[in-house]
């Protein structure tokens, strides 16, 4: 299945709801989305993974790099996820405690979670329920 | 003697037709279906990483895959990447490193680190997969890798499991 994009926004996060596969031929077009975000001056994004369908390391590289990209303009980026097969690859790579993973989306944006990932707890810290 | 063979230019729209020959040999092979999703991502990383040194090296070469089924499902992915690129002793890179080793890349404003992480990460998930894994250079050639890996197959049919 081919990788779908879309954009929504609720309360003041952008969600990019990300389906399909991410791997190296569509995560370029993952990437070229996240800087897009980012250069318009958006600094909350909330990745939904929940429809994603396969994920291989040049996706997990993508979101690395988006992680990096957001924090270093002072904002926040946190995945959706609930599915164990794709959460087992974030753990495989020792990338769990790397990310803020939340289980859906309202989780994600719930007010008590805006302190999390803005860098100060470092990487490695696992503020992340599911994983 | 291999069941199926396959080879495919280092575009990376292909690997994703390996992955699905894989997922179906495999499944022909008596692969128990929980571990077909593994074996799905374990040749897609595979391929991923011989496609990406065939592009870093502008080679035009063709990336072979070998699937041979049995007792135990082998799949073998053959690079014709220089020699310099084998892994030392098949030591893995650790892919937090890399992470963190991209830090002030990214730190600096414009670089996207995900290539450098990528390639790590792969291997990375590769070990983390497969119990039964291989890297080493290809046999009577002075280039290129081969990835062996290998899953349990006809046995476990047999067993009802």
């Amino acid at each position: 299945m081919e990788l779908s994009l879309r954009t929504r926004t609720v309360a003041d996060r952008t969600v990019l709801e990300v389906g399909g596969e991410i791997d190296v031929y569509t995560a370029p077009r993952l990437k070229e989305r996240l800087l897009e975000l980012v250069a318009d001056g958006t600094r909350q994004i909330v990745v939904d993974l929940e429809a994603v369908e396969f994920l291989d390391s040049t996706g997990l590289g993508v979101l690395v790099g988006g992680l990096r990209r957001i924090r270093a303009q002072g904002g926040h980026l946190m995945l959706v996820s609930g599915q164990e097969r794709i959460l087992k690859i974030f753990r495989i790579t020792g990338l769990a405690g790397f990310f803020d993973i939340y289980p859906s989306v309202e989780a994600a944006i719930r007010p008590d979670s805006r302190d999390i990932g803005d860098g100060s707890t470092g990487a490695g810290a696992s503020s992340a329920p599911v994983t | 003697m291999p069941t199926v063979r396959l080879g495919f230019s280092p575009a990376p729209a292909h690997v994703r037709t390996a992955r699905l020959v894989a997922v179906a040999v495999a499944r022909r092979a008596g692969v128990p279906e929980h571990l077909l999703d593994e074996v799905r991502l374990a040749v897609g990383e595979a391929c991923s990483r011989a496609v990406a040194l065939h592009r870093l090296y502008g080679l035009g070469e063709l990336v072979e895959v070998e699937m041979t089924d049995g007792d135990q499902f082998v799949v073998r992915v053959m690079d014709r990447a220089p020699a310099e690129t084998r892994l030392e002793n098949g030591a893995l890179p650790d892919p937090l490193a890399l992470v963190v080793a991209s830090r002030d890349v990214a730190g600096n404003g414009d670089a996207f680190p995900d290539e450098t992480v990528a390639v790590g990460v792969g291997l990375a998930l590769l070990a983390g997969l497969v119990d039964d894994l291989e890297v080493g250079p290809c046999e009577h050639q002075r280039s290129g890798t081969v990835v062996r890996m290998s899953w349990r197959a006809k046995s476990s049919r047999h067993q009802g499991v």
